[in-house]
């Protein structure tokens, strides 16, 4: 079929998919897709207004980087969508989409010749319409119904009880009796009743279904972040690269700039800057010598490492990190959802309640035929219709309005968690601030200099050059031709502009003292241009807009805030203090994940909201996650929601959204609760006729619908 | 009795025809993106784009 052809596709190309906020109109669809197109080796560009999502069929050799600039110049925000799976994904949703439709179409057409029966048709007529509607309804039900027969099935043969179990039995009993009442030419029929509510009941599973993304592997994410390969160091002097699970502590790797380690070591020769952050959440690169640790996917920055390796494969400090998850995750899945707990107590109540019926009414001397019909009607007035839709329907309502707003809801049980939430533990770099620095201010500098400063920032890889480069791309000022620019590791940049030296890096590098400046919450470097006197820079890892107000709200749900952060503990007590929050710095990724541990063995609800590598197993082990959509990896896997562009507030309107939805979801099962207790004692007297049952079921799970409806703006 | 042989048959017809219609339309993927199909008529035919319609997800 075409469509695999397109999945898989050419071996040279590839299938990306990004997540972009900004889509909001025709405008918006046509200006990406038509202008994706027109650029080199983008195949084809398509947008999915719904999901906010652009897929982009392009040559293999052009880089995520390479896509997203491409986006940006039409002027929107992408960020990659990271599950490869997502593209590959086997969608339930179809199946059931279709048995739907097969039940909406035999349920109408059964319908058609039901309401002749009801108004008066008789004899020979009334038998040919039962007959009828036995030869259409009868398929209908074997096709329909087997998404509920399957799960009901499963149940059963491991002595356990759902949801699908009361349902299975009312449809096939209904099915079973009106095939009978067809035979012998008997008045009653219920084949509607069980396509109706087989109809009613898909829908509520084809939303559900609509809701849930299959589980994401974080711990997959995860092992992605490590080299595969590594350069290893012979003792007669020769390297040669050797993958990365043939590493054995004792042997020497060399670490190029640019590289993540691939094992856990010491370093014994040369010295760098390290990007600590995947492992450990600093956002401040940390000079590394001879002598000092590092650890597998830490970022080498500028200079080449020699490191003897003390840990590899499942001992390196990033594969704990990986079993933290996993562990975590075990946890998490004993979570049983609302619907869930309902029809627990639901199904034994209906089926006893059944059977009681039938025997009642046998002691009480009328005949089995009799019985059974009384029995049969209880099944089909009690089955769980509007049960079955107060929870799916509310959900998807509430999903939707948050999608609107950029909040992605992963997990299906994500708003039921979310709403129970009472603490609010936040990461910091990435999470409540941007993670990523920003110049504070751009110093004047001649147009010569301006030109220098720029073509070094741009030649270096420390991050602190990009964010330069970043905040002096909108000035004019121009490229400068430059001879012999070197990185000296770990002290910054030199290159020379004609006969004048320029140099970009370490303040002290430069001969300026900055002991005296003790703000230590900024992130410095310095620029000279001989014979100029050297300036200082000063970066900032900036808030992100509408933390404080956020939190406020947050204060408001009753919800206390805290920080739980991996950083240095003088940066994070700036922040606790800017925000008026609690704030605990230096904490590993397992005590972060115990941190929260501790919490909810206490009976607190912890909501996470995170973002790095190291937030993962906190993530996995709070009650409920959250991550910006522009977090790494392994934390957009392992959280419940994500959100999308730069505030904050996302995570207060998530959960004010929450329980709003979880307020109206217990509405919804109280109407469809009541609407049982009213009709039971009809049902257990006999006196619900086909078209009683007809007329009961359609009206509440109507009124279960149209009061899910009201989350339309659940999000704003 | 005689207009009924004429009028279920054609029922059941026009019913079947219908449910084949939508599995047609859910084969060639056009329930991916409900809400972006509602804008896209303003749109102008991009005869290039037109032919991937089903690829999307």
């Amino acid at each position: 079929m075409s469509r695999r052809a397109a999945i898989a596709g050419p071996p040279d190309q590839r299938i990306s998919l990004f997540n972009v906020p900004g889509i909001h109109c025709a405008g918006c669809i046509s200006k990406l897709e038509s202008g994706l197109v027109r650029e080199q080796s983008i195949v084809d560009a398509r947008v999915n207004f719904g999901l906010k999502r652009l897929r982009i069929t392009h040559g293999s050799a052009l880089s995520d980087t390479a896509l997203r600039e491409a986006i940006g110049r039409l002027g929107f925000e992408a960020e990659r969508v990271t599950d490869d799976e997502l593209v590959n994904i086997p969608d339930e949703r179809k199946g059931l989409l279709r048995a739907l439709a097969v039940a909406a179409f035999a349920s109408m057409n059964v319908m058609l010749l039901s309401v002749s029966v009801w108004v008066g048709a008789e004899g020979s007529t009334r038998d040919l319409f039962h007959w009828l509607s036995a030869l259409i309804a009868l398929p209908a039900i074997s096709y329909s119904g087997r998404p509920f027969f399957r799960s009901a099935w499963t149940a059963v043969r491991r002595w356990q009880t759902n949801m699908d179990v009361p349902v299975s039995v009312g449809i096939i009993l209904s099915a079973a009796y009106s095939l009978y009442e067809t035979i012998v030419g008997g008045p009653h029929a219920y084949f509607d009743g069980a396509l109706t509510l087989i109809f009613f009941l898909l829908a509520g599973r084809y939303l559900d279904a609509s809701m849930r993304r299959r589980a994401h592997d974080s711990v997959i994410a995860l092992q992605k972040q490590r080299p595969t390969k590594a350069l290893v160091l012979s003792p007669d002097g020769l390297s040669h690269w050797r993958p990365t699970d043939e590493l054995a502590p004792g042997m020497r790797i060399i670490v190029a700039a640019g590289e993540r380690s691939a094992a856990d070591g010491i370093v014994v020769e040369g010295a760098s800057n390290i990007d600590r952050s995947l492992v450990t959440g600093e956002s401040l690169p940390v000079r590394a010598k001879a002598g000092d640790e590092i650890l597998a996917g830490m970022l080498n920055l500028d200079g080449a490492l020699t490191v003897r390796i003390t840990a590899s494969g499942k001992d390196t400090a990033l594969a704990e990190i990986g079993r933290l998850m996993e562990a975590a995750s075990q946890g998490r899945s004993r979570y049983v959802r609302i619907a869930d707990r309902a029809a627990r107590i639901y199904a034994p109540f209906v089926h006893s309640l059944a059977a009681l019926a039938f025997l009642g009414w046998l002691v009480a001397g009328a005949g089995i035929h009799q019985a059974i019909m009384v029995a049969v009607s209880v099944l089909i007035i009690t089955c769980p219709c509007a049960l079955g839709l107060a929870v799916p329907v509310a959900q998807v309502v509430a999903v939707g309005s948050l999608a609107r707003r950029g909040i992605v809801v992963k997990d299906d049980s994500a708003l039921e968690r979310l709403a129970e939430a009472d603490i609010a533990i936040f990461d910091k770099t990435g999470t409540l601030t941007l993670g990523r620095p920003e110049l504070v201010e751009l110093p004047s500098l001649a147009p010569e200099a301006a030109a220098a400063l720029l073509t070094l920032a741009r030649s270096t890889r420390h991050p602190l050059g990009a964010a330069l480069a970043d905040a002096m791309e909108d000035g004019d000022a121009g490229y400068l031709a430059a001879s012999a620019i070197t990185e000296v590791a770990g002290l910054g940049v030199e290159g020379r502009f004609g006969d004048r030296r320029a140099r970009l890096g370490r303040p002290d590098w430069l001969g300026l003292d900055v002991s005296e400046i003790s703000d230590d919450t900024l992130l410095r470097t310095a620029f000279m241009l001989e014979p100029a006197a050297p300036v200082l820079l000063t970066f900032r890892d900036r808030i992100r807009p509408e933390a404080l107000a956020t939190l406020q709200s947050l204060a408001e749900l009753g919800m206390e805030s805290r920080i739980l952060s991996g950083d240095r503990s003088q940066t994070v007590t700036a922040l606790a203090e800017a925000l008026d929050i609690q704030g605990l710095a230096e904490l590993t990724p397992a005590e972060k994940a115990e941190t929260i541990h501790v919490l909810a063995e206490r009976g607190r609800k912890p909501l996470m909201i995170g973002d790095g590598l190291n937030d993962g197993p906190a993530l996995r082990q709070a009650h409920v996650s959250i991550a910006p959509a522009a977090a790494s990896d392994v934390g957009q896997s392992a959280a419940d929601l994500l959100f999308l562009g730069e505030s904050l507030m996302p995570v207060a309107r998530a959960v004010r959204a929450a329980r709003r939805t979880m307020r109206l979801v217990r509405q919804n099962l109280v109407i469809a609760i009541a609407y049982n207790l009213l009709a039971i004692p009809l049902a257990l007297a006999g006196l619900v006729t086909p078209l009683i049952a007809a007329i009961a079921m359609s009206c509440s799970s109507i009124v279960v619908v149209c009061n899910s409806l009201r989350l339309r703006s659940a999000a704003s | 009795m005689n207009g009924l042989a004429i009028l279920i048959p054609v029922a059941l017809l026009l019913g079947s025809s219908g449910l084949v219609a939508f599995f047609w339309a859910l084969r060639s993927g056009q329930f991916e993106d409900l809400e972006g199909a509602s804008i896209r008529i303003l749109e102008d035919r991009h005869p290039d784009t037109e032919n991937t319609r089903d690829d999307n997800r």
